[in-house]
C-alpha cells in the first residue's frame, strides 16, 4: 500500500507536470499520531500573527508544528498534487471555503469535524457567525473552521474629494460622477481602479452584479450572467475602469496591482476586500496612508450590497494519521484569544463575540469599523459561481468583465458567458 | 571473448556459485552496467509517459482517484475540434518557438562572431553576455514585468523622455506575445552564443586564411565559408534551444498568470495543459493535450535531426 501511493504520488506529480519542471515532494515519513503537525498555510497577515505564537502553542501542547507557507496559487497546486495522491504529509490545511470548499469536499479530501467543533463549550462553535459556517459544511457535515472573513468595500482619497469638493458618493451614480469629476481635474490620476483580470475581477465584480440586483445563478442553479441586471453590472464595472481608470489599464490585474496603484496615489476611487485595508493605511506599504478612507460599497438599484464571506478556513487532510492532534493546532489557533488577537492586527474574523468586544474593532479605522458593521449586515454569503470547478466558472462569468472594459459589446458578451455557463452548470451536474 | 573463468572452467573444475554469477555478469555486461540508469528512464520518464496516455484516453476529472471510465479516443477528437483554445494555443506555441529561435539564433551567430577574436576586455564582456542566463526564468519574468508595468513601469517613462507615447507592453492583447518572446530572447540568446561559439573556435583556420588570399571579403568568406561549416553546430544550438522554447512555460505563466493572461494572449500549449489540469482538473483532456503536444516536440526533433544528418554528411 505504502509504496503503491508512492509511486502514484510521483506518478500523478510527473503526469500534471510533464514539461514543467516539477518540485517532487520528499518521501512520506509515516506520521501516525505522531507528535509533529504539518500546517501548510497561505501568505497572508493572520498567517504572520500564527506563526510569531507558534512556540507558544508548542509549549502547552508538547506538540511540534512544522510549517509550510506558500503564496496562493502555489498552495492550490500544492493541494492538487498531494491530496490528489493520497498523501498525508499534510495535517492541517489553510484553504478557500469558496474557491476548493466544494471539489475538496466532492474528493474526499476533508476529514469530517462534526463531533469535534461540538466537543468544547469554551471554544465555542455557536460564536461562528452563520454565514462563514454555512460555507465550511459539506453535506450537513463541518469539515472545516472559517478564520478570515471580507466583505467588499470603498476605498477613497479623504484629499482628492476635499479638493473637488465632493462628498463621499453614497450610490453607484454618484460613484461615476465622482471618478469623472476627479479624474478630469487630475489628468494623471484615475478616478477610479479596480481589479481587472478575467478571473480576479469576479469576486469584486460581485458586489456591483447584486447592488443592481443580478446574482450568477438563480435559485434553480440557472445561470441568469445575461439579465438585464447583470448586463448593466458588467456595463457599469467595465465603463468606470474604462472611461475613469487608468491609462493603458491591463487587463491582468489581481489585487496587487490594483492596490500598487490606489497606494501609488494614482487613484481616488478603488473597491476591494476590507481584509486588505492595511496595505493602504501602513506607511511602509502606502504613500496615501494619511488620507485613505472608507466608505460602505455605493448602492445600485437594488441598494448596498456586498459580498460578505469566508475568505479563508482551516481543515484537516482525510488522508492524515495525526487527525486529533491536527484538531489541536486549529483549536488553538482559531480560539477566541487568538481570533481578538487576529482581528486587532487587522485580520477580519468571523468570531460574533469579537465583533461585539469593542477591543475587536480597536485598531481599525473608525469609517473602517462602521462600513464593515453595515456590510455584514446587508451582505451576501457568495462571491464567485458556488459550483465545484471554480476556476472554470470564474474564467466563464468574468469574460464579459474585460470584454467591458476592453470597450467591446458587453452585452453580446454576456450573452454568450450565459450560454456556456449554462453548459458548464449542466455538466457539473451530470 | 574468453574469461579466465571460463578457462578455469575448461580445465575440468567444477564452477562454484560465484563464478556462475560472474559469468553470468560477463555475458550480460552491456544490460548490466546500463541497468541503474534504465530503472531511472523507465521509473521517471517511460511510467509517467504511459499514465498520461492512459489518462488520455479516460473521463479522469475532480481527482485522480476517482473513477473514471475508459472512453478510447474522445478527449482526442474534443481536442482536436476545439478552435478557441487548443488551436490557438498550437499557433501561439509555434509561433512563439520560431520568432525566438530565428532572433536568437541570428543574434547569437553575430554576437559570437564579434567574440570569436581575441579582444581586450573580452573576460567582462564574456561574463557580461553570460549575466541573463544565470537568473531564474520565473524572477526574469517578475523583473520585466515590473519594467513593463503600464503605467509605472521604467520602459514607458523611458519612453515618454524621448517622446514615444506609452505602450501596453505585457498587458497588450496584440503586444503581449511578443513582449514574452522578446524576455526569451533577452535570457536565452547567451546560451546560444556559447554553444556557436564553441562550434567557432574548433574551426580550422586554414579554409578562411585561403579565401581570404584569393580576395573574397569578409561577407563571402562567412556566408560560403564560415557558415557552411558551421552548420551542424547551428543545427545543435537550434534543436537544444528549439526543444526548450517549445516547453517554455515559467516566463510566461510568471508575467500572465494563469490561462496565458485574460485573452489567453500567451496561452501555449503548455500553459494550456497546465490549466486544464491545476484550474480545471479536467485531467483526462490535459493529458490528451500533453500526449498530442508530445508528439508536436518529438517530430519536430525528428525532423532536425534528419537535418543534422544530411548536413553533416
Amino acid at each position: 500500500m505504502k509504496r503503491r501511493s508512492v509511486m502514484k504520488y510521483a506518478a500523478v506529480a510527473a503526469a500534471l507536470s510533464m514539461g514543467l519542471t516539477a518540485c517532487g515532494g520528499s518521501g512520506s515519513s509515516d506520521a501516525k499520531e505522531s507528535g509533529i503537525v504539518r500546517v501548510t498555510l497561505a501568505n497572508h497577515v493572520w498567517t504572520e500573527g500564527i506563526k510569531a505564537a507558534i512556540p507558544e502553542f508548542e509549549k502547552s501542547s508538547g506538540l511540534k508544528v512544522e510549517l509550510t507557507q506558500l503564496g496562493e496559487d502555489q498552495l492550490s497546486d500544492q493541494y492538487n498534487v498531494k491530496l490528489n495522491a493520497g498523501s498525508d504529509e499534510i495535517d492541517v490545511m489553510m484553504y478557500r471555503p469558496l474557491q476548493e470548499g466544494k471539489a475538496f469536499a466532492k474528493n474526499g479530501y476533508l476529514a469530517d469535524l462534526t463531533s469535534k467543533v461540538s466537543s468544547d463549550s469554551g471554544w465555542d462553535w455557536k460564536d461562528y457567525q452563520e454565514g462563514p459556517v454555512k460555507a465550511t459544511t459539506a453535506d450537513g457535515k463541518v469539515v472545516g473552521v472559517p478564520i478570515i472573513t471580507e466583505r467588499e468595500v470603498l476605498y477613497y482619497r479623504k484629499d482628492l474629494l476635499k479638493a473637488a469638493g465632493l462628498e463621499v458618493p453614497k450610490t453607484m451614480e454618484e460613484l461615476e460622477a465622482a471618478a469623472k469629476a476627479i479624474k478630469e481635474a487630475n489628468p494623471d490620476t484615475a478616478g477610479f481602479v479596480a481589479r481587472t483580470g478575467k478571473s480576479a475581477a469576479v469576486t469584486q465584480f460581485s458586489s456591483f452584479l447584486y447592488s443592481f440586483g443580478g446574482d450568477f445563478t438563480d435559485s434553480s442553479g440557472k445561470s441568469t450572467v445575461n439579465s438585464a441586471a447583470a448586463k448593466e453590472a458588467y456595463a457599469y464595472y467595465g465603463g468606470l475602469i474604462r472611461n475613469y481608470g487608468p491609462a493603458n489599464v491591463s487587463t491582468d490585474m489581481s489585487w496587487p496591482e490594483a492596490m500598487a496603484i490606489f497606494t501609488q496615489g494614482k487613484a481616488a476611487f478603488y473597491t476591494e476586500a476590507d481584509s486588505l485595508y492595511k496595505n493602504a493605511t501602513d506607511p511602509a506599504k502606502s504613500k496615501v496612508s494619511d488620507t485613505v478612507g472608507f466608505a460602505a460599497l455605493p448602492a445600485g438599484p437594488a441598494g448596498s450590497k456586498p459580498y460578505n464571506i469566508p475568505s479563508w478556513g482551516l481543515a484537516v487532510n482525510e488522508a492524515s494519521g495525526n487527525q486529533d492532534n491536527a484538531w489541536k493546532f486549529i483549536q488553538w489557533a482559531t480560539s477566541k484569544e487568538r481570533t481578538l488577537a487576529a482581528q486587532k492586527a487587522g485580520v477580519p474574523g468571523p468570531r460574533a463575540s469579537v465583533w461585539a468586544d469593542s477591543a475587536g474593532t480597536s485598531t481599525y479605522p473608525k469609517d473602517l469599523a462602521e462600513a464593515i458593521a453595515v456590510s455584514a449586515k446587508n451582505g451576501v454569503g457568495h462571491d464567485r459561481p458556488e459550483v465545484v470547478t471554480v476556476g472554470k466558472a470564474r474564467e466563464i462569468v468574468g469574460e464579459p468583465i474585460v470584454a467591458s472594459i476592453t470597450g467591446a459589446d458587453a452585452s453580446a458578451a454576456a450573452d454568450s458567458a450565459h450560454e456556456a455557463f449554462q453548459k458548464f452548470l449542466d455538466s457539473e451536474k451530470k | 571473448m574468453t574469461s579466465p573463468r571460463s578457462a578455469a572452467r575448461k580445465s575440468g573444475r567444477a564452477p562454484s556459485g560465484r563464478d556462475k554469477f560472474s559469468d553470468w555478469a560477463n555475458r550480460h555486461r552491456k544490460w548490466l552496467f546500463a541497468a541503474p540508469a534504465m530503472a531511472f528512464v523507465g521509473v521517471l520518464i517511460i511510467f509517467p509517459l504511459a499514465w498520461t496516455l492512459y489518462l488520455s484516453l479516460t473521463d479522469s476529472q475532480g481527482s485522480v482517484r476517482a473513477a473514471t471510465e475508459f472512453i478510447g479516443l474522445e478527449n482526442y477528437m474534443t481536442v482536436l475540434s476545439d478552435v478557441e483554445r487548443f488551436w490557438p494555443a498550437v499557433g501561439r506555441t509555434l509561433t512563439f518557438t520560431g520568432v525566438a529561435l530565428v532572433c536568437e539564433v541570428a543574434l547569437g551567430m553575430g554576437i559570437a562572431l564579434l567574440l570569436w577574436r581575441p579582444f581586450r576586455g573580452e573576460k567582462w564582456v564574456r561574463v557580461a553576455i553570460l549575466l541573463p542566463l544565470v537568473a531564474t526564468p520565473v524572477a526574469v519574468g517578475m523583473m520585466w514585468r515590473l519594467i513593463f508595468d503600464p503605467n509605472i513601469g521604467f520602459a514607458n517613462q523611458l519612453l515618454a523622455a524621448v517622446g514615444i507615447p506609452a505602450q501596453p507592453w505585457l498587458s497588450g492583447q496584440d503586444t503581449a506575445l511578443g513582449t514574452t518572446i522578446f524576455m526569451d530572447v533577452w535570457q536565452w540568446t547567451p546560451m546560444v552564443v556559447l554553444i556557436l561559439l564553441a562550434g567557432l573556435t574548433s574551426l580550422s583556420e586554414e579554409p578562411d586564411e585561403a579565401a581570404r588570399m584569393d580576395g573574397a571579403n569578409a561577407f563571402q568568406r562567412f556566408f560560403f565559408i564560415t557558415l557552411p561549416l558551421m552548420m551542424p553546430t547551428v543545427i545543435v544550438a537550434i534543436l537544444l534551444r528549439g526543444i526548450d522554447a517549445l516547453k517554455t512555460f515559467d516566463i510566461l505563466y510568471a508575467t500572465k498568470g494563469k490561462g496565458g493572461g485574460s485573452f489567453h494572449e500567451v496561452e501555449t500549449l503548455n500553459v494550456y495543459a497546465y490549466g486544464l489540469s491545476f484550474d480545471y482538473n479536467q485531467y483526462g483532456l490535459s493529458s490528451a493535450v500533453l500526449i498530442l503536444f508530445f508528439m508536436i516536440i518529438i517530430g519536430s526533433m525528428w525532423l532536425l535531426t534528419m537535418r543534422k544528418k544530411a548536413v553533416s554528411k
